[in-house]
């Protein structure tokens, strides 16, 4: 642990008590707020600010400064939260967050940029109507002690303790410890008050002392030993002019601090732990590898006859389901709430409402639904885009929806649930939803879809996911800068996840996302090509089928095409992307896999036999043999055989893949 | 044997800088994160220095220093309160209430270690 993890800790905290700032922020604005929402909201800033101070971002502990100004004064009511006041926090929360978010990368904010806010909350707090503020400016760096010169050869200090100082837990006998680090000390007891044993207090400071230090040091030195107990004893501290040793008084000391108690039963306190993520991964990696054994174990133990070993079987029945669980928990350690990353999106919507004109309701439910680490932090793009194109192109204007019949305040609903295995989140708009014959007409002109195509609804609302179908048309300063919903798929499949969109037009859209929870075990459907096993990805499966011999074309030099439903889509034999002898070559006598690729379309797979879907755990190559094109990894399948997983994207990147569906569906037109 | 400290702060960065300053000079850390688990782990296992922030959720920092300072076991139990400029009021409580001594955030880890020794002896 060094430097760079507290920083990193740091910055992770403030994350979170930004996240916790605006939820208290939108209770105060629903009027949801209690007792404690204010202090929550204090104590948020303020400890953003007191950690930003110890690694000195002073812009943000500037503005930390006065935002926490205000809120003392709002929390003990000298001023009342006007919508105003609130909304001028959440402005001022906002450049937090960015000032933040700057230093993290290293980077500044423009000069200047936060000025007017201070200004701002400054002009708020010091309001005629308000107490004047009583709160100190920032900590400044410690100041270096004054006079750093040394006066005369040492110093003579009179220290006569009150009770009081033993109330507090201050021990003169630390206190002559620590004069004596600074260097040769004499130390003498004045007794004269100390009283007949009957007349004793226990509680009572009897004692005082004549401490010589002969020493050249700064008075602050000396001064600094007993900042904590001036208010609790009778002090003086003088310079030593001639050098006096007494040696021959009684050098005595305070009883020794009671020594603490002794031992006790070990601590039971802790209620969470924080754990390196890389030490779960080897957990979970560990887990993998039970999970694979076990397979083993069972498939062994179906050869065993009851009669030899009548156990075995309920045995390894009660080893799977502990095993199950074993996963489950493990799995359940990596998982986060999605809050920290739907928690982002209020301000996102706010701030593109005001940019777009448009007056929107975010209602996000569901945000405790937890997901695996990895998959919460890269929702974040492709939720961020959904709900840029909601905003955008999905909501009307006030106006335009008034014309519509619609409420003038558009709804846009983000929400998370589990279902069985997978995460679902939901982004739904009440706008004017999917235009299919634009759609039709766009993906016609682009050349995605044949000219004479006749698609279904569910169809055409599927092809805004293709690549390329994003136009200068659709492209606005808002939601586009040429990325498409094709990336949004594209990383939304690199989860092992699946988007779909429902749409109804006039009404508006709700797009689907399906997440696995986990990335380390993945849906699989396992093929055998030859005598080798593959598995794909089922997310990334659309269906499959075995051709008809009239429906497979050979475009010359391309490859052969898959005539399906009026499109055409390439075929990518396995058997020769990896050199499988005894495969089947004719596509009409095995099983074409499609597949959807985020950078090539559709692509059929052929393989000779769909063998059956199952759990596979994930197992890296990258380590050993560097990225391979066409592989995602390998996993080890219950026959004990290694099974390599592909990773469909890769595969269409292959020189022997031919064509795109785009190439594929020109040449085939062509050719007709 | 290592002098053992419990830092009590709300916030986990302060938390850490804490032990991380004190556990390079020697210190044994712990860690709560509020007055209440504070105290619950004193019950448990008792420290040498108490080093607690003011500003807390659930319980705050002079309800913590009261509650020890109410324990007859706790009597003699140094103490730190860690401030900011800001918490003036609240410092001048907490040193009513039976705080040993104070720190400023942002603060210098020498410093720390420094006053934790002193008060730790």
């Amino acid at each position: 642990m060094g430097f760079d993890h507290l920083r990193a800790t740091y910055f992770e905290e403030s994350g979170e008590l930004l996240e916790s700032a605006y939820a208290q922020l939108s209770a105060l604005a629903e009027d949801r707020a209690d007792g404690d929402t204010m202090h929550a909201l204090f104590r948020a800033i303020h400890s953003i600010k007191g950690g930003g101070g110890a690694f000195g971002f002073t812009r943000l502990v500037g503005l930390a400064h006065v935002m926490e100004t205000l809120l003392d004064r709002l929390r003990d009511g000298a001023l009342e939260g006007t919508p105003e006041r609130m909304a001028l926090l959440l402005k001022a929360t906002d450049a937090l967050a960015d000032l933040l978010a700057a230093e993290q990368r290293d980077e500044a904010m423009p000069a200047g940029f936060e000025d007017g806010l201070i200004a701002a909350l400054a002009a708020v707090v010091e309001a005629p109507g308000a107490a004047a503020p009583t709160m100190a400016a920032p900590a400044a760096p410690a100041a270096p002690a004054a006079a750093a010169v040394p006066e005369g050869t040492g110093w003579r200090i009179e220290f006569r303790p009150h009770a009081a100082l033993f109330r507090h837990a201050n021990e003169p006998l630390l206190l002559i410890r620590a004069l004596r680090a600074l260097g040769p000390l004499t130390v003498s007891a004045a007794l004269d008050r100390l009283p007949g044993l009957e007349a004793l207090e226990p509680e009572d400071a009897y004692l005082a002392w004549t401490l010589v230090l002969a020493a050249p040091l700064p008075r602050a030195a000396v001064e600094e030993i007993f900042e904590f107990v001036v208010d609790d004893c009778d002090l003086s501290i003088d310079p030593l002019v001639p050098a006096v040793v007494q040696d021959d008084a009684p050098v005595m000391a305070a009883a020794a601090v009671a020594a603490p108690a002794g031992a006790r039963p070990e601590p039971t306190a802790a209620q969470s732990v924080r754990v390196d993520v890389a030490k779960v991964d080897r957990l979970v990696n560990l887990v993998g590898e039970l999970v694979i054994n076990q397979a083993m174990l069972l498939q062994l133990g179906s050869t065993v006859p009851p009669e030899v070993c009548p156990g075995l079987v309920a045995g390894l029945e009660t080893l799977s389901q502990h095993l199950r669980e074993l996963q489950e928990g493990v799995m359940a350690i990596r998982t986060q709430p999605v809050k920290s990353v739907f928690s982002r999106m209020p301000r996102l919507v706010r701030e593109l409402a005001a940019q777009l004109g448009k007056d929107v309701r975010l209602v996000v439910t569901g945000e405790a639904t937890e997901i695996d680490k990895t998959v919460v932090e890269q929702l974040a793009d492709p939720l961020t885009h959904l709900l840029r194109n909601a905003l955008d192109h999905g909501l009307e204007t006030p106006e335009a929806r008034e014309a519509a019949g619609k409420p003038r305040q558009g709804t846009v609903h983000l929400s998370a649930e589990q279902r069985g295995g997978r995460i679902l989140i939901e982004l739904s708009d009440d706008g004017r939803g999917i235009d299919r014959a634009r759609v039709l007409a766009r993906a016609k002109e682009r050349g995605i879809v044949a000219p004479d195509a006749v698609l279904s609804d569910g169809e055409i609302d599927e092809l805004i996911f293709m690549p390329g179908f994003s136009t200068a048309a659709a492209v606005s300063s808002v939601s586009g800068r040429g990325v498409g919903m094709d990336v949004v798929r594209r990383n939304i499949q690199s989860l092992g996840g699946r988007i779909a969109v429902e749409s109804r037009f006039g009404e508006g859209s709700r797009f689907v996302l399906s997440l696995p929870l986990t990335l380390a075990v993945m849906d699989g459907l396992v093929v055998s090509v030859g005598r080798e096993a593959y598995i794909l990805p089922i997310a990334a499966i659309v269906e499959s089928l075995r051709p008809r011999p009239q429906d497979i074309d050979e475009v010359v030099g391309r490859g052969q095409v898959l005539s399906i439903r009026g499109a055409y889509i390439p075929l990518l034999p396995l058997h020769r992307a990896f050199g499988v002898a005894d495969a089947v070559l004719d596509p009409s006598r095995g099983i074409v896999v499609i597949v959807e690729t985020d950078n090539a379309g559709r692509v059929g797979l052929l393989v000779d036999d769909l063998v059956g879907q199952q759990q596979v755990v994930v197992k890296s190559m990258e380590a050993n043999y560097g990225t391979i094109a066409g592989i995602g990894g390998a996993t080890i399948l219950g026959n004990g055989r290694v099974a390599l997983i592909l990773d469909v994207a890769g595969l269409a990147t292959l020189p022997q893949a031919g064509a795109s569906a785009r190439h594929a569906t020109a040449a085939a037109v062509a050719l007709h | 044997m290592a002098k053992r400290v419990m830092t009590v702060d709300d916030s986990r960065t302060m938390r850490e800088m804490v032990s991380f300053t004190l556990r390079k000079a020697g210190f044994e850390v712990s860690e709560a994160e509020d007055g209440q688990k504070a105290l619950s782990a004193l019950q448990a296992k008792p420290v040498d220095v108490v080093i607690t922030d003011l500003n807390m959720p659930v319980m705050d920092g002079v309800a913590l220093i009261r509650a020890l300072r109410a324990d007859p076991k706790c009597r003699s139990l140094p103490i730190l309160m860690l401030t900011t400029e800001s918490d003036s009021g609240k410092k001048l409580e907490g040193k009513n209430a039976g705080a040993t001594g104070w720190l400023v955030k942002p603060f210098d880890p020498e410093k720390l270690v420094d006053v934790v020794k002193r008060v730790a002896g």
